[in-house]
């Protein structure tokens, strides 16, 4: 479903300021992959993401989506393919929009956008349904502006806006991050839910490597710019943060950034 | 006093003119959140190829549609700036205004002014708007629905439920997300260069009609009539926001805010002038009018700021 080949990114080449940020990273996800990211800061996880969903272009390599080059396309194009959930509450919505205007909005991803209307009176009806999913009342409050919803709730709406029209690819950036710990709970239960019932290809990245161990079907570990470690099926069934830590040690070769990673 | 009286139904008018600018203005200020400065030239220009075009023997409705026009391809020249050339929106705006007056005095053939002949009654006939349409009303020697608060108001609600229409609509909304969220636009699959630039045209078309009316009003298009009319738009919107942004919550209430806004503003004006200040001051007072408006919720959110929450309503 996704193919990630070989792709480089440097930000601010030439400066004091130089980043190499991805280091020729290769991944490739299966159709229903769903693949938890960790990797301590700096060694590319929103990297990598960003540069699937187009943000700005790579230096090197190429980027695959259901077997279709989108290393060229521009971001808004990409998004016919990517459902896109970010660590910042603020990012996945439009604040002086309303609930079922931004759903609208969503619903007509990668379609081209015209004059018809903007959302029609059946839209309302299944967004009401749709919403009870949340489990947030949102159901009730269709008309209300995204700017008056809290961080978990509005984390929750994003979510179900990037799976609102199924995606070939679901990019989750730390999206539980910003949340205290019980609603990041419910958010992470949430997308656990839709993510099977749509048995969506899926990359999450997570800086808890419990919640990394908890879901999905494989693991990837990122360092340095690079995919370090690339744990999947029985093994990493049986995966546990002892196990991690050792392998990233051996990874890093050295012991002090396996606190690091922990605290990071 | 009686002077004040007698000019208000003229400062009603060139309000509603105005405030129809203003509209443009609140398209790109509140709904895109761009400032954009390419309205003080493209004013002018909407005027200046009206009256050329009608004073040529162009029908109105023709004249008024090719200024609209005009605005259209103003608004696109500071939109491909900002997006395609990676000019930020107030310097392109700038440039473009700048542009615009060398283009203005090439329209109407190196000339400061261009005047209609009013004193001609076919041509005055076959105007939407004038002056004198105020005092003929007066008097007594045209029928009422040809005074100017009419007109522009009729025409006013007219664009307002054009524009209501427009940002219901897929396209409008892009436009709304666009403004509100660009990453949220461009995540969900929104050319962001193409609304903005979409939105920019738009507001510079209503801008250059605004001007097609207020060179009808004045029976002239003359080079500076733009000067320090984004100040005056904001203005509008600003006193709008202000006195309406409470209890109007409805999209088409919040346009309809803008034009009262400016209809205000010209009768503060008129009273200014009125109390016998000198009318080489009202760019000054313009300019503080609006400093202080745009300021206050800004100390507001400083010392009080438990009142405003982030993200909520800061946009239209």
């Amino acid at each position: 479903m996704l193919e990630v080949q070989d792709i480089y990114k440097t930000f601010n080449p030439g400066t004091v300021n130089e980043k190499r940020a991805l280091n020729g990273v290769s991944v490739t996800l299966n159709d229903g992959d769903f693949v938890t990211v960790i990797g301590g800061n700096g060694a590319g996880k929103s990297t990598l993401l960003n540069a699937i969903a187009g943000v700005w272009p790579v230096d090197r390599g190429a980027i695959l989506i259901d077997g279709q080059n989108v290393t060229r396309l521009p971001e808004h194009k990409r998004a016919k393919f990517i459902g896109r959930v970010f660590q910042d509450p603020m990012m996945g919505t439009a604040a002086s929009m309303q609930i079922e205007e931004n759903l609208a909005l969503a619903a007509r991803r990668g379609e081209s956008r015209t004059l018809r209307a903007g959302i029609t009176k059946a839209e309302r009806e299944t967004y009401r349904e749709l919403l009870k999913i949340l489990d947030l009342g949102l159901e009730d409050r269709l008309t209300s502006k995204v700017g008056l919803l809290s961080g978990g709730q509005r984390q929750a709406l994003t979510l179900l806006m990037a799976t609102l029209k199924k995606p070939k690819l679901l990019l989750l950036d730390e999206h539980t991050a910003a949340l205290d710990p019980k609603t990041a709970a419910k958010v992470l239960d949430t997308t656990e839910k839709i993510v099977q019932r749509d048995r969506l290809t899926t990359l999450m990245i997570t800086h808890n490597m419990r919640d990394a161990i908890a879901h999905g079907n494989r693991l990837i570990m990122m360092y340095e710019g690079r995919v370090a470690i690339d744990v999947s099926g029985e093994e990493k069934r049986k995966l546990t943060v002892e196990d991690l830590l050792a392998k990233f040690g051996q990874v890093s070769g050295s012991d002090e950034a396996n606190d690091k990673l922990l605290l990071s | 006093m009686l002077g004040f009286i007698n000019a208000l139904p003229g400062a009603v008018s060139q309000g509603l003119i105005w405030g129809i600018m203003a509209i443009g203005v609140y398209l790109t200020y509140k709904i895109l959140d761009v400032a954009d400065l390419t309205v003080d030239g493209s004013i002018c220009t909407g005027g200046a190829v009206f009256v050329v075009l009608f004073t040529g023997g162009v029908p109105m409705p023709l004249a008024m549609l090719a200024a609209f026009g005009i605005g259209l391809l103003a608004g696109l020249v500071t939109g491909l700036l900002h997006t395609f050339c990676g000019i930020p929106a107030i310097l392109a705006g700038i440039l473009t205004q700048l542009g615009l007056y060398s283009v203005n005095m090439a329209i109407m053939g190196m000339k400061a002014t261009v005047a209609i002949n009013v004193t001609n009654p076919d041509l005055l006939d076959q105007l939407l708007v004038s002056l004198r349409f105020v005092q003929d009303v007066a008097k007594g020697t045209r029928p009422f629905w040809r005074h100017p608060i009419f007109v522009v108001g009729l025409f006013t609600v007219v664009v307002i439920a054009a524009l209501y229409w427009f940002f219901g609509t897929e396209l409008g909304a892009s436009l709304r997300a666009t403004g509100s969220n660009q990453n949220m636009a461009r995540a969900q699959g929104i050319n962001t260069s193409f609304t903005t630039v979409l939105g920019l045209m738009l507001s510079n078309g209503m801008v250059a009609l605004s001007g097609a009316l207020l060179a009808q009003y004045t029976s002239a298009s003359e080079i500076n009539m733009g000067r320090g009319a984004i100040v005056i738009g904001l203005a509008a919107v600003i006193i709008g926001e202000v006195l309406f942004g409470k209890v109007f919550r409805n999209f088409s209430l919040k346009l309809l805010a803008v034009s009262i806004g400016a209809i205000i503003y010209y009768i503060v004006l008129q009273a200014v002038l009125a109390l016998g200040l000198n009318p080489n001051y009202l760019k000054l007072l313009s300019a503080v009018i609006v400093a202080i408006f745009l300021s206050v919720p800004y100390w507001k959110g400083k010392y009080f700021g438990k009142s405003l929450k982030k993200g909520a309503g800061s946009h239209a």
